[in-house]
């Protein structure tokens, strides 16, 4: 296994990725035509394109959380392409962090237990450490004031920046961002993506940010034009 | 601020489940409410029908032997000449019963008592005989008995209800009709003579209530020798009376009693077939009740569990993409399932109890008595918590299945 330690080592490889729905089946249609793309460690790359492009099966993938139909997927160095649902299930909850459009904060919870649920999951029994390190998480976003409310009690950008912290509580390499301010006022949206670029600066995350704004787009360190499951233009930003 | 910590001895898949339930408080009380009740139904009839099923079975046994060995009948026999195909006589009659002892009795009783599940084998003669007293005369039966040995079988000091139940060779114990009928009590004589013309005048020591009109205008109680010599059946007895340690074991004990000593053996069971048809049906409609309740709160369950995962959905597919295995969200509904059955048990068994409560200060009969006793039987509760609480599971599996396969990516996408 690669060292993701190494500012150049990729945290994910895709090489000839290839992704079709309804396989075999008359309507069987590919929506990856063959990507290529590396994600090195602390890199901060935006994902663009038009809708039904395919950046959001291009997220799932790199996700782990669907296989590609062809090609092979590196993801902090391990081949990810053999793993079975077990194996994978267990390297997307220690390696990526998700932040998805809607929060998709669980309702049960307090905004701190919604931040420890994927260290409870990893560990089964609650432990002081794992509350800690939800609680520092919920002060980095800036919300300890409202770390005891239910979720359902915040505003949408409150929200947000829990599910960021949730998606950290595993100081995962890899964050993945589907959109995560497209439901935000401007204020919060800069709030939201601010806060995440600040952690790829601080703790060196990679992270593919998916987005249809090009003003944020635009202070990522690299952008990937995603048209009809191709990429097209996959360059480093000026700034 | 302390950081709040979650319970620490409890795992992951018991908060998450704890939690959904109390999320959906409204929908999780009114199927608890359900299975309460469905719980407390299965509670109260099986404790009710069990009460009035050993109240039965108490009350035929306490008059009568589990097993009871009899003389064997006479039969006719065909007069046949030399040709053993033909017959002499053109009609057969069926033979006179006479009184007869049982063949070797004493031997026999040995035998049954090395039985290991005997408790006890009593010798009786039994046989009609008339009370006379002035110008009133009564037909009555004659139960001649040892009582060391009999009144381990018939409680009868129970049913006395003046005198003790003292018998010695010259005394008798009556029924309160029978008394009332010739107008005597305790310490009067009475005169009994045999149909063989024996007479003995006794002192009646006890008065009882058997509670049936007929068997205390009937039934009397002498001791044993007293019998033999009134009823001409000197040293020999007409039944032997066998109480066993498990009354439903009964009719096989008779079979093997039959088998080895080749008299006849009649438990209670053979000789009160309604009685047992009426306990088999009631067993039966209690089972099918008990299944139909069982079904409807399994399906109850199921119901609540699969809107459940429609409703959470989305949560299901977050929890997996965070690296919850497939496992953790089957238990998180499994749970869920099985905490819905333990608690709307827990609540049904207090609901059950509360009902057989309210039923013993209610169903009264005409002298305040309780109608027949209800025991509140801690295996019965324990079966019915186990019971739900296995019909919760069962049912979840099929939703905590379908839980566990959602696709993330379809779960997220709604």
């Amino acid at each position: 296994m690669a060292d993701p330690s190494s500012a150049t080592t990729p945290v994910v490889r895709l090489q000839g990725v290839r992704k079709s729905f309804n396989v075999g089946e008359p309507n069987e249609t590919e929506i990856l035509h063959g990507i290529d793309m590396t994600l090195n460690r602390g890199e901060f790359c935006a994902v663009m394109g038009p809708s039904g492009s395919g950046k959001s099966t291009l997220l799932n993938i790199v996700g782990l959380l669907d296989r590609p139909t062809q090609g092979t997927l590196s993801v902090c160095g391990e081949q990810t392409t053999s793993l079975d649902d077990h194996a994978l299930t267990r390297l997307r909850g220690h390696s990526i962090g998700f932040i998805f459009q809607y929060h998709h904060l669980i309702s049960a919870f307090s905004a701190l237990e919604n931040v420890m649920m994927p260290i409870l999951g990893d560990v089964t029994f609650p432990n002081a450490d794992m509350a800690e390190r939800a609680a520092a998480l919920i002060d980095s976003v800036g919300l300890t004031p409202w770390r005891d409310q239910p979720v359902m009690q915040l505003s949408g950008g409150q929200q947000q920046r829990v599910a960021v912290a949730r998606a950290l509580a595993m100081n995962p390499a890899l964050l993945l961002a589907d959109e995560p301010t497209g439901n935000l006022d401007t204020r919060s949206a800069d709030a939201v993506f601010d806060l995440i670029r600040r952690v790829n600066r601080e703790q060196g995350t990679s992270v593919l940010f998916v987005t249809h704004n090009q003003a944020l787009a635009e202070r990522c360190d690299k952008i990937i034009q995603v048209i009809d499951g191709r990429v097209v233009d996959s360059g480093a930003q000026k700034n | 601020m302390s950081i709040p910590v979650l319970p620490r001895w409890l795992p992951f898949e018991w908060i998450v489940a704890i939690r959904f339930l109390r999320e959906g408080r409204t929908q999780t009380a009114f199927i608890m409410g359900g299975i309460a009740i469905g719980v407390g139904v299965i509670v109260f009839m099986s404790a009710l029908l069990s009460g009035l099923q050993s109240n039965f079975v108490r009350r035929v046994l306490t008059g009568q032997a589990h097993i009871q060995l009899l003389q064997p009948k006479e039969i006719a026999r065909p007069l046949r000449g030399g040709d053993r195909d033909i017959l002499q006589g053109a009609i057969v009659q069926p033979p006179l019963q006479r009184l007869k002892g049982i063949d070797q009795w004493q031997s026999v009783a040995t035998q049954i008592r090395a039985i290991p599940d005997v408790l006890v084998v009593s010798p009786a003669v039994t046989g009609s005989a008339l009370v006379v007293r002035g110008d009133a005369s009564r037909a009555i039966s004659v139960i001649g008995m040892e009582p060391e040995l009999y009144f381990r079988i018939v409680p009868l000091a129970e049913k006395i209800v003046r005198g003790s139940t003292r018998v010695t060779v010259s005394d008798i114990l009556i029924g309160t009709e029978l008394a009332s009928d010739v107008g005597v009590g305790v310490g009067d004589k009475m005169r009994i003579t045999s149909a063989t013309g024996s007479e003995n005048t006794l002192t009646i020591t006890g008065v009882f209530d058997l509670g049936s009109k007929g068997a205390n205008q009937r039934t009397t109680y002498i001791a044993l020798h007293t019998a033999q010599s009134l009823l001409g059946l000197p040293g020999g007895v007409t039944a032997l009376d066998v109480t066993v340690r498990d009354v439903y074991a009964a009719e096989t004990i008779a079979r093997r009693i039959t088998a080895s000593t080749g008299v006849e053996a009649d438990s209670w069971i053979e000789t009160n077939q309604q009685f047992f048809a009426a306990v088999s049906a009631q067993t039966t409609a209690n089972t099918a009740i008990r299944f139909f309740v069982a079904l409807s709160v399994a399906f109850g369950i199921a119901s609540v569990l699969v809107v459940s995962v429609v409703q959470k959905s989305r949560e299901i597919g977050i929890l997996r993409a965070m690296g919850i295995a497939r496992g953790q969200i089957l238990r998180v509904f499994l749970l869920q399932g099985g905490l819905l059955g333990l608690g709307g048990a827990l609540a049904g068994s207090l609901l059950g109890a509360l009902a057989l409560v309210a039923w013993q200060r209610l169903a009264r009969n005409a002298d305040g008595t309780a109608m027949f006793p209800l025991s509140l039987d801690p295996t019965l509760f324990a079966l019915a918590l186990l019971l739900a609480t296995a019909t919760g599971l069962l049912a979840a599996t099929a939703p905590a299945l379908r839980a566990a396969r959602l696709d993330p990516v379809v779960a997220i996408r709604g």
